[in-house]
């Protein structure tokens, strides 16, 4: 369909250059004057948010690339020094990992559509395999850059999904060692990933450029499936479905900016908020959320090597596509056994998704493998039988006749299928934290936290005496390396004057050198200094309290989490509830109980608390009332310490959040307003095309 | 049903279509301010360039230091007496970029030179106690500083520059 074009710049300087290189009608004769369907839904613009969501995490990727080092000991450090240090590094980073989950929402309703209208289908195979190629080549460049922060899901995730080629018979343990570069995942394996994960998007951007032209090549499909046959049947690329784009590309933003700005952590793990160590996996572990359902299916099948085959023929499968469903008629509107089989795939990949979030036991188990055989029914049973018994209803004649059919009855099914989608993708998306739901332990209970909500704010107070609480307490065995004096006198913190953080500083001592003459020496701290850890070492910590180091308090609001369970993770997502680190944290400091209770032991040196995992805690009571004295007349008792030191801690953990709240209200006002202006913009360019 | 040409109401569609242009255009711009404010020195950055206290009592006369203050190399020269009278005998109008030595020095301590490090042509750094004019001597094409870090031949524009420092003790300043 494009076709030479006969297009000539006015410019005599443009056409001096057309005339060399014929650039501008390639533009010109596929963004402009490239007829598309009229009968195009909204579902359509996925392609366009796809290109901007690629564009997004290329430029996101490269900046970050600038502040990030790729080594073992530095990379996580590196990270939190990001979203700390770095002028709107925090935005940066939420943009790019965020910027991951949307991509991956937004391919799965392209592919989805793809499926639902047969856009697989001749001539479109080629154009549908290089769809599956970008998918792969996605996953690969998700997974990688998912391990860059060489947190505790990043190493384990790495050790998992890299062991998965070990189930190759023979070669599989040299092949292993191969990828790891050592005899475990270590620094060479993140240094070939980052430059991996550095490399692959522009190879998606290169098959996204063939995707593209074979699309303009065998023409856009359209939901009733009819190829356009007369003029009449599309209307120019521009303006009409390049506006109609830049208005789904809003409306999608503002889905990435909830995200981005409100709930930056829902899709993550608080696990990754630990650094990686080699030591410990965490009890479970959990892809991320796009891997799921084909994370279920590894697992349902009860030998290595078969799951191994079983999950990777998952997605090779989609490659055959074009050539299971033979049916005549695309569209799955004309095919009414087809289209009820569609919606059941989607849930049966859903409840996958589901699964592949529970632990394996039980009753998932034999649920993840009754849905393992629904998915590969649907491709290898259903639709090759569907495409020899269905009797589909009548095809329009022409997409003309369609619209014109589509006029008097108001397409009420997109919006039902709209809703299970979200819901669809609400339950997907926060099946992680429902992972932990399982363990049994007392859910800690919710507090009012003065920064929770999209408009919250810390409480200077209650930050002081937080920081108070932990210097007289915590800090003698907890450190709090992220967390430099200066930081005390910055913008959204407890709203010390720099005076008075310099003060603060000078009372520490800091080991600094060596000295001309080769000695350490102990000086007071500048207010560049960050804040002394009380050990040495981790062994020196470990042997000081019982064989369990105390963790670094920096990060532990964040790093901390427990499960909220359904339905509740998709309530969260609306009331943007993510303070389970913070309740969590509160609970723990106030969960020590001297009558263990009945069934519970407690080992020699351990210690029972109500709200931690397995109640057998290696740290004493560490708060009594009394303890601290505040000189602002608030309440000396461990509740209120409790929760001062957890808001002090929560600051801790992201000194930027009330910078995030407040620049995410502007944008949003933004964004409704834009969005509301190309909707009227899209209508007045359409309105002479309905 | 081509491009939109049947405007019934011209004027309130022109002012939707600049409306809706003006706030993409808008967007846009803010959005690329984060994109170029992040490669300015992040918080770290600038609070390791913080001033510097350096003691100044184990150089002896004729001798020199070299020490770091944001990434830069500060010489610090204890002159002898005849660097010192060397430096006040020129002409200073004959020189390319004329500044007197009491200008370039805190009086009462005039045997203390404080200078960057950092040639004025291209950057190099200069070889103290080189060249002709008992100062510096930059090896990367040719220029030469005197004993008050003052260009007196080659390529370079400009004096070696005085970085911001003042004396807490005799013995001790503070650069930055
Ligand atoms: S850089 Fe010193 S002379 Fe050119």
């Amino acid at each position: 369909m494009s076709g030479p074009s006969d297009y000539q710049p006015s410019n005599p300087a443009l056409q001096w250059i057309e005339r060399r290189l014929p650039i501008f009608g390639l533009i010109h004769s596929s963004f402009v004057a490239y007829p598309t369907p009229r009968n195009l839904n909204y579902w359509w613009t996925f392609g366009a948010i796809l290109s901007f969501m690629l564009g997004i995490q290329i430029l996101t990727g490269v900046i970050l690339a600038m502040h990030y080092t790729p080594h073992a000991d530095l990379a996580f450090k590196s990270v939190e020094l990001i979203v700390r240090d770095v002028n709107y590094g925090w935005l940066l980073r939420n943009m790019h990992a965020v910027g991951a989950s949307m991509f991956f929402v937004a391919v799965y309703i392209h592919m989805f559509r793809g499926v639902y209208y047969g856009s697989y289908k001749e001539p479109r195979e080629v154009l549908w395999i290089l769809g599956v190629i970008i998918y792969l080549l996605m996953m690969a460049t998700g997974f990688m850059g998912y391990v860059l922060p060489w947190g505790q899901m990043s190493f384990w995730g790495a050790t998992v999904i890299t062991n998965l080629f070990s189930a190759i018979p023979y070669a599989g343990e040299s092949i292993v060692t191969l990828l790891w570069g050592g005899y475990s995942v270590g620094n060479p394996t993140l240094n070939r990933f980052f430059s991996l994960h550095y490399l692959l998007p522009f190879l998606i951007a290169g098959v996204v450029v063939l995707h593209v032209w074979a699309l303009h090549v065998a023409g856009q499909n359209n939901p009733d499936g009819v190829e356009p046959k007369t003029e009449k049947d599309t209307v120019p690329f521009t303006p009409h479905a390049t506006i109609k784009d830049m208005f789904g590309v809003a409306c999608f933003m503002l889905l990435y900016a909830w995200f981005i700005f409100y709930m930056p952590n829902y899709l993550g793990d608080a696990d990754n908020y630990i650094p990686a160590n080699p030591g410990v996996t965490p009890p479970h572990i959990v892809p991320e959320w796009y891997y799921l359902p084909f994370y279920a299916i590894l697992r349902s099948i009860p030998n290595k090597l078969a799951g191994v085959i079983a999950m990777f023929s998952a997605i090779i499968i989609l490659c055959f596509l074009p050539w299971l469903d033979s049916a005549k008629t695309k569209s799955s509107k004309y095919r009414p056994l087809a289209k009820q089989f569609f919606w059941i795939f989607v849930v049966v990949c859903v409840l996958l998704g589901y699964l592949g979030a529970q632990p394996p036991e039980g009753i998932y188990v034999i649920a993840g493998r009754i849905l393992t055989f629904c998915y590969f029914a649907y491709f290898l049973i259903v639709l090759p039988l569907l495409s020899r018994i269905e009797t589909p209803r009548p095809v329009p004649n022409s997409i003309a006749d369609a619209v014109l059919a589509k006029t008097g009855s108001k397409s009420t099914p997109m919006v039902s299928t709209a809703i299970v989608l979200a819901l669809a993708g609400a339950l997907f998306a926060g099946s992680i934290d429902s992972a932990r739901a399982s363990e049994g332990n007392d859910k800690p209970p919710g507090n009012k936290w003065s920064f929770a909500g999209p408009f919250g704010t810390f409480d200077r107070g209650a930050l002081q005496r937080g920081l108070k609480v932990y210097k007289e307490v915590c800090a003698n065995c907890h450190g709090l390396s992220y967390i430099a004096f200066r930081n005390l006198a910055e913008a959204g913190g407890p709203g010390y004057s720099v005076a008075q953080a310099t003060a603060f500083a000078s009372d520490y001592k800091i080991k600094d050198g060596p000295n001309d003459a080769g000695d350490m020496f102990e000086r007071p701290g500048r207010p560049a200094d960050y804040f002394p850890s009380p050990f040495p070492n981790e062994q020196a910590a470990r042997a000081a309290n019982g064989g369990a180091a105390p963790p670094d308090l920096s990060l532990i609001a964040k790093a901390r989490s427990y499960g909220r369970g359904f339905p509740w993770f998709i309530v969260d997502f609306f009331t943007q509830y993510q303070e389970q680190g913070p309740d969590y944290v509160a609970a723990v400091l106030q969960g020590f109980e001297d009558k263990v209770p009945e069934g519970v032991a407690i080992p020699e040196g351990s210690y029972y608390n109500k709200y931690f995992p397995g109640h057998a805690i290696k740290m004493p009571k560490p708060l009594s009332d009394g303890q601290v004295t505040y000189d602002d007349g608030s309440p000396t008792t461990v509740a209120q310490y409790s929760k001062d030191v957890t808001t002090f801690l929560m600051w801790t953990a992201e000194p930027h959040m009330e910078a995030r709240k407040r620049l995410g209200f502007q944008v949003f006002i933004f964004l409704i307003i834009f969005a509301g202006l190309m909707y009227f913009t899209k209508k007045k360019v359409w309105a002479d095309s309905h | 049903m081509t491009t939109a040409s049947s405007a019934d109401h011209p004027t309130r569609r022109d002012f939707l279509f600049v409306a809706t242009g003006a706030a993409a255009a808008v967007g846009g711009a803010a959005a690329l301010w984060p994109f170029v404010s992040q490669m300015n020195p992040d918080a770290s950055t600038i609070a390791a360039g913080a001033p510097i206290e350096v003691d100044l009592s184990p150089v002896a006369e004729g001798q020199d230091i070299k020490v770091f203050w944001r990434g830069k190399p500060i010489y610090i020269s204890h002159r002898t007496k005849k660097q010192i009278d060397e430096a006040r005998a020129v002409n200073v109008a004959s020189l390319p970029d004329p500044q007197s030595d009491d200008a370039r020095v805190k009086s009462g301590h005039e045997q203390w030179l404080v200078v960057i490090g950092i040639c004025t042509h291209l950057g190099c750094i200069p070889i103290a106690h080189e060249g002709n004019y008992d100062g510096f001597f930059c090896p990367c094409h040719g220029s030469q500083y005197d004993s008050s870090g003052r260009i007196r031949q080659g390529p370079a524009p400009a004096n070696l520059p005085v970085p911001p420092y003042q004396f807490v003790s005799d013995t001790k300043i503070q650069i930055g």
